[in-house]
């Protein structure tokens, strides 16, 4: 049987996962954490503590700011140096909580046991609350509120729960990770996940490459109702939409949400989140960040504190190689480029790497020849030459029933095409404008 | 500190390039390249030398004196231009005739509209219609195979195609059949015409080796066979006699070289895998009512200069199929 993938466009970028099958390490507090009061979609977390305040690993330090938004706890016990802007990831300056750190003193209520705790007897509800109250988001990098996705609208029905395992970013080897280390807690997450959301079926989606992953989830998970898939190693099947349609064959329409086609997906590192939320009671306050690049001497999965800087991680990692020209959050596909190291760990950041600088360069652009390779990559059905001569033309107009909000920004259009055009970079601005147009229409 | 760069995604890319697709191309033109060389001998060679260097001179001359932009002569798509223009030409043509087309092909088909990606017709085709409006009577004068020491003095003769529409004036199809070439000959290139279109199989070949690399999908090169050799078909069964078989139309003139490497030109062929199909089949039938009712006996290059013209008409109305689109949702 040929494998399931899904159906159009796809590339196959090099994997390069150097830092597969290195075991997790845990890297102890940092001195000073940084701990930015927006790392979700949606609104900033109000911010609750002050300036020479004491706080305990786990503590609530920002509350959720509205309907999508999420609470934001101390990953570290000590005193609070500074409430004030700091540059984050963006790039920008944005509200965050200082810590000095104290030795390492947790709340009484966190079970910090390596006991595996199992057979939760809590209804759906208090479920959702304590994943609500954990801060938990999505820590494949989208960072959406998961108690929101829990909440499915009126109207509408869950009927599968997707776990995404597939980490089809070359290098990123944090969920593979965790599935071959943690497979029993996920296992857990997965069963109180299908609960708080009420379906009764659920199916891991791994790409191919970690057969080893494969097997161990499928052991895990034997006997119950959840359904562990390979995948056929296809970029960008980690995509939300590319993943059901590879699972279940079901389109999401378009401008919809997997919920309208009865499912809803969680990646794997959500999963265990909200495990240690619900049977630990403890708050989301660390995450496995692969640390990764060529010309890093030790590509490496840490599990480290929300807040810790990257240049810890990468001092860790065996230190920033000489001809680092880029540091990326996140893979080579999707990743944001940091302009410096000093930029904390949030609970998006799935992995820091970097790049040298022949890798880094641009290619000169050069005119289309229309090879249509861009639009045979394109996961969308999107025709990015096309969207791109429309967006430098400034024919925002166009765009819009050319489906441009419609693109996922996975950059295999880029990618992929020959003369180096940069068609995402042109196809980003052509959404911002089309959502400007649309928002203006509304207005009227 | 801030030393980093900082662009947006994605921060890698393949290897591909337009030279390394341009020369990809090449490459697989060099078995038809070598047949008709074994055919045409030291015509072949002339004519094919004078059309690459004279397609490359002229694209960096326009390009660094008249349009004053960088020269992009050496990324291979002149010098493809001016193989494919050598592969549809006699290869006992005078040297400065080729030349012309030269000239026509990058300065009339690619330049003017401006350059690589811009032009709405084959540059190469663009010069070989140039040249036939010029100069008839040396475009239609195709030297026999196996002479290999001649060049402007060879012995000329009618191409299969050419024998086959003047004997159906007054005779059947059976009795024109035993003065062509066997389709054996038609299959190696031993046969009359124009030096790169001769052998099937090298063409094919070709064809095989575009598709392993990707350069090229199936979608045009087949349907234009696959038109022809159907419509071509129901002729031949309705009337054996006035109406050639399939095959021989599939082996005889350009059409091989046409389907595989002129409709296939990126620029202007269609971008959907659907308009694609379209365009092929639009250029199988021009094809075979070209050449069974027109005055012409060969109309594949026609056929695909007509449909270059509708491409950006294709491209506006044939969308590919977006994800999330044919659900019926409720
Ligand atoms: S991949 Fe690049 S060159 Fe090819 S059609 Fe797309 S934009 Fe044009
Ligand atoms: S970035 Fe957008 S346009 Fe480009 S391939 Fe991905 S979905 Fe298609």
């Amino acid at each position: 049987m040929s494998l399931r993938t899904f159906s159009r466009g796809g590339v196959h970028p090099p994997e390069h996962k150097l830092s597969a099958g290195n075991k997790i390490k845990e890297l102890p507090p940092p001195e000073i954490v940084v701990i930015p009061v927006s790392q979700h979609l949606g609104a900033p977390a109000k911010v609750l503590v002050n300036r020479g305040e004491q706080v305990k690993v786990g503590q609530l330090i920002a509350e959720s700011g509205g309907f999508v938004s999420t609470n934001i706890h101390s990953s570290v016990s000590g005193k609070v140096l500074k409430v004030d802007e700091f540059m984050d990831s963006s790039g920008y300056r944005k509200m965050a909580v200082q810590i000095q750190v104290e030795g390492d003193e947790w709340l009484e209520t966190i079970d910090r046991s390596d006991d595996l705790v199992r057979n939760s007897v809590l209804p759906a509800e208090d479920i959702r609350k304590k994943i609500l109250e954990a801060g938990i988001v999505g820590l494949g990098g989208a960072t959406f509120p998961t108690h929101v996705k829990l909440m499915v609208p009126q109207g509408k029905t869950a009927e599968y729960l997707i776990i995404n395992g597939v980490e089809c970013e070359p290098y990123l080897t944090a969920d593979h990770s965790l599935m071959l280390e943690r497979s029993e807690e996920l296992f857990s997450g997965i069963q109180l996940l299908m609960k708080g959301l009420g379906v009764e079926k659920a199916i891991i989606g791994i790409e191919n490459n970690k057969p080893d992953a494969i097997e161990k989830m499928k052991k895990v998970v034997e006997g119950s109702r959840i359904r562990v898939q390979g995948l056929k190693v296809k970029y960008p099947q980690g995509g939300e939409k590319q993943l059901v349609q590879a699972l279940l064959k079901r389109e999401v329409p378009s401008g919809g949400l997997p919920i309208d086609v009865g499912v809803v997906v969680f990646n794997v590192g959500t999963a265990l989140a909200v495990y240690e939320a619900v049977m630990k009671n403890r708050p989301l306050i660390d995450r496995v960040v692969t640390v990764t690049g060529k010309s890093l001497k030790k590509p490496s999965n840490f599990l480290v504190r929300i807040g810790t800087p990257v240049s810890v991680l990468v001092k860790e990692a065996g230190g920033l190689p000489e001809h680092t020209a880029k540091v990326i959050n996140g893979g080579p596909m999707m990743g944001k480029a940091f302009s410096t190291l000093d930029i904390p760990v949030v609970k998006g950041s799935s992995g820091i790497l970097l790049i040298d600088e022949q890798e880094a360069r641009r290619k000169e652009v050069k005119p289309c020849i229309r090879c249509t390779k861009c639009l045979s990559v394109c996961p969308m059905g999107l025709e990015p030459y096309l969207l791109m001569n429309l967006s430098e033309k400034s024919l925002f107009e166009r765009m819009e029933p050319e489906k441009v909000l419609d693109c996922i920004e996975c950059g295999s259009c880029s990618y992929t095409c020959p003369s180096s055009r940069p068609l995402l970079d042109y196809i980003r601005l052509g959404k911002a404008e089309v959502g400007k147009i649309k928002r203006a229409r509304k207005a009227v | 500190m801030n030393k980093f760069i900082v662009s947006p995604s994605p921060h890698t890319y393949t290897g591909e390039s337009v030279p390394k697709l341009m020369y990809g191309v090449i490459i697989s033109l060099l078995p038809a390249l070598a047949v008709s060389v074994w055919f045409f001998g030291i015509g072949m060679i002339i004519v094919t030398f004078v059309s690459v260097a004279s397609s490359i001179l002229f694209e960096y001359l326009i390009q660094r004196y008249i349009l004053k932009v960088k020269p992009t002569h050496l990324d291979g798509s002149a010098l493809l231009t001016g193989l494919l223009l050598a592969f549809c030409l006699p290869a006992i043509i005078p040297f400065w005739m080729v030349m012309i087309g030269a000239l026509a092909a990058i300065g009339i088909g690619k330049m003017t509209f401006g350059g690589l990606g811009n032009n709405i017709f084959n540059p190469a085709l663009v010069g070989r219609v140039f040249l036939f409006i010029s100069f008839p009577v040396a475009m239609t004068s195709w030297p026999e195979p196996g002479q290999w020491m001649h060049y402007t003095d060879a012995v000329t003769g009618a191409t299969p195609l050419g024998l086959m529409k003047e004997g159906l004036a007054n005779r059947t199809v059976g009795e024109i059949m035993p003065e062509l070439p066997s389709f054996l000959h038609l299959l190696v290139g031993r046969t009359t015409g124009s030096a790169g279109e001769v052998s099937a199989l090298a063409l094919l070949l070709g064809m095989l080796y575009m598709m392993y690399r990707k350069i090229i999908s199936w979608h045009i090169p087949l349907t234009i066979l696959a038109t022809v050799a159907v419509f071509t078909g129901i002729l031949w069964l309705a009337n054996p006699d006035r109406f050639a078989d399939p095959l021989f139309h599939l082996l005889t003139g350009g059409l091989l070289l046409g389907a595989i490497y002129m409709a296939t030109d990126y620029v202007t062929s269609p971008m959907t895998r659907k308009g694609m199909i379209i365009y092929g089949a639009g250029i199988g039938i021009v094809t075979v009512l070209i050449r069974v009712f027109g005055a012409y006996p060969e109309g594949v290059q026609f056929a695909i200069l007509i449909f270059n013209g509708f491409t950006p008409l294709i491209n506006k109305f044939v969308k590919p199929l977006r994800f999330g689109k044919e659900v019926k949702h409720g």
